[in-house]
């Protein structure tokens, strides 16, 4: 059954984004869709799961029929269908998870159970070849992990976050800041016009690769709360920057100590937050002088997408780590 | 003409196949069990006993709603991808409808029900006789407390039938003024046999407009409407 240039057809459905992609030889995209719902959960002001649910349900076979299309392939030339088991919104997950059972078993294609997190790691594997051993940070709306990995699909979770995630700290603050959602790209764009005039806590969090970023986005809040109340004018720049330098400078100086500790010969930093410009320059600055190369995705790849969880398949298609066909989501699903 | 029906809309789930209107192969559980780990596999097993391969089905029938919002989500996801990916036509019937007809022979009024939460219902009414059954009010969402003072307009006996075992059956009794019946257990477990010989016949719908009718708006819809119309 095994080939070594296999195809897979990927789907993603854990949160916001219906996607599908073709890829091939797990770092060859021959076709990556996303429809995003950003515009629709806008007036919500953040993600509300039933709607999005209602929509993946609505995109699903369309997304899919575009995907193979775009590929130029059929089903019958897929070699594996992947989907995302978890972690992420359950109702979403479930659509993804039943529509890739039902075309595994219609084509008796083999299937494989995907973890997102593993996905946005290997969204990397499109630019270079993993050289192991190798450190992820992976900050997004739902995760801040320092990940060591000795091989292929080992996943050695060396810190993470005690409260809120990285990005789930951006958009609190982007509420409070009463910027639209989403928040990460406003701040990020904001902060590049402002300083560190505030200079709020970091979370150094001693002897300890974890993160904590509830009491700086607390700060945050207190000290717009403060400035309401005295009546005072509010400077989003310099808010934004002093909240995201304090929130880059713990990433980038604890990355940089876990990757120096664990002797990594790769950075790989994946997840939404990726996508933030500042961390990126900081990071790249980081390690210039070291000899761990760094490696962050693309942003179209930043994002959920289901190139990633056809790349991160390909290795389980290898492995022949196959699911069956009672296969369930799995919201809380453990690397 | 080979037909799989699929209904996983409330608590039970059922799984048909049928040839020409007669039934192969069902498989209908009621008990509460994750839909989305059992769907696909009761699919596969029904095929099996049926000695046939999803390659020879030839219509695809599902129940589409009112119910669970997750339960039909399932459903429908994996009847809407398998008619997709196998360029089969695909049915959507009324999950109400569904339940009314499983007194298909009886000669009157139905009121097929399921229990919406917090005193309410999905419910509409239907006629059924001499094996055909007609829609008389539409699918909706309300309180039972509304919907009996409706019926109690209506001055004819109703035949109440629900999946949710024993559901309103107390308040039925305290204000329902006509002569009615309350369909007990088992009867009143929708049977994909009887989905797939009332979808049949019935003209297909395009596979990627194919969503459930949930009969309710999610609940920050709902407010954002409200407040659109407040501004």
């Amino acid at each position: 059954m095994k080939k070594t240039n296999e195809i897979i057809l990927a789907i993603e459905t854990s949160c916001d984004e219906t996607a599908v992609a073709v890829i091939q030889g797990g770092n060859k995209i021959l076709s990556n869709v996303v429809a995003t719902q950003m515009e629709i959960h806008q007036k919500f002001g953040g993600v509300v799961p039933e709607v999005a649910s209602r929509h993946h349900m609505e995109q699903i076979t369309l997304v899919m029929e575009q995907a193979l299309e775009e590929a130029k392939v059929t089903m019958e030339q897929i070699d594996a269908v992947a989907v995302t088991k978890g972690p992420g919104l359950v109702g979403a997950l479930l659509v993804g998870v039943n529509a890739a059972k039902a075309i595994a078993f219609a084509h008796q294609k083999p299937l494989i159970a995907v973890h997102h997190i593993a996905g946005h790691i290997y969204a990397n594997r499109f630019q270079a070849e993993f050289d192991f051993p190798l450190l992820s940070l992976v900050v997004s709306g739902g995760h801040s992990e320092l990940i060591v990995m000795d091989e292929h699909g080992s996943y050695d979770i060396i810190g993470e976050t005690r409260d809120d995630a990285a990005g789930e700290a951006y958009d609190k603050v982007a509420k409070a800041l009463k910027l639209p959602y989403p928040g990460g790209p406003q701040i990020d764009r904001l902060a590049q016009q402002g300083e560190d005039t505030y200079n709020f806590p970091r979370a150094w969090l001693q002897d300890s690769y974890d993160f904590s970023f509830s009491g700086l986005k607390t700060a945050v809040i207190n000290q717009l709360h403060k400035l309401r109340q005295k009546d005072q004018t509010i400077d989003q720049e310099n808010i934004a920057a002093s909240f995201q330098s304090s929130v880059m400078e713990v990433l980038v100086e604890k990355t940089y100590q876990a990757a120096t500790a664990y002797e990594v010969k790769q950075l790989i930093v994946a997840g939404g937050v990726s996508a933030n410009k500042e961390l990126r320059e900081r990071m790249e600055e980081k390690f210039k002088d070291s000899s761990i190369q760094v490696m962050i995705p693309p942003l179209y790849l930043c994002t959920d997408n289901a190139a990633m969880i056809g790349a991160a398949a390909s290795i389980q298609y290898h492995q022949e780590d196959f699911a069956d066909l009672s296969l369930n989501a799995n919201p809380g699903f453990m690397l | 003409m080979k037909v799989l029906a699929i209904d996983t809309s409330n608590q039970p789930m059922s799984v048909a196949v049928t040839e020409n209107m007669i039934l192969e192969s069902e498989l209908t559980v009621n008990v509460k069990r994750n839909h989305s780990l059992q769907l696909m596999p009761a699919i596969e097993q029904v095929l099996e006993h049926a000695s046939t391969s999803i390659k020879d089905i030839d219509k695809i029938v599902v129940a589409g709603g009112p119910g669970s919002y997750t339960g039909l989500r399932i459903g429908v996801t994996t009847a809407k991808s398998l008619a997709w990916s196998l360029d089969l036509p695909i049915v959507q019937v009324s999950s109400l409808k569904l339940t009314a007809a499983s007194l298909l022979y009886m000669d009157g009024y139905v009121s097929p029900f399921f229990d919406a939460r917090r005193g309410n219902v999905f419910t509409g009414l239907y006629k059924v006789s001499k094996g055909s059954v007609e829609q008389i009010i539409p699918d909706q969402n309300l309180s039972m407390q509304d919907w009996i003072s409706k019926l109690n307009e209506r001055e004819h006996p109703i035949t109440f039938i629900s999946p949710n075992a024993d559901a309103f059956k107390e308040e039925i009794a305290a204000q329902f003024q006509l002569d009615y019946q309350y369909i007990e257990h088992t009867l009143n477990i929708p049977r994909a046999g009887m989905l797939a010989s009332i979808g049949v016949n019935q003209d297909a719908d395009s596979v990627h407009l194919i969503a459930p009718n949930y009969h309710r708006l999610v609940e920050a819809e709902a407010k954002w409407l409200e407040q659109q119309k407040e501004e």
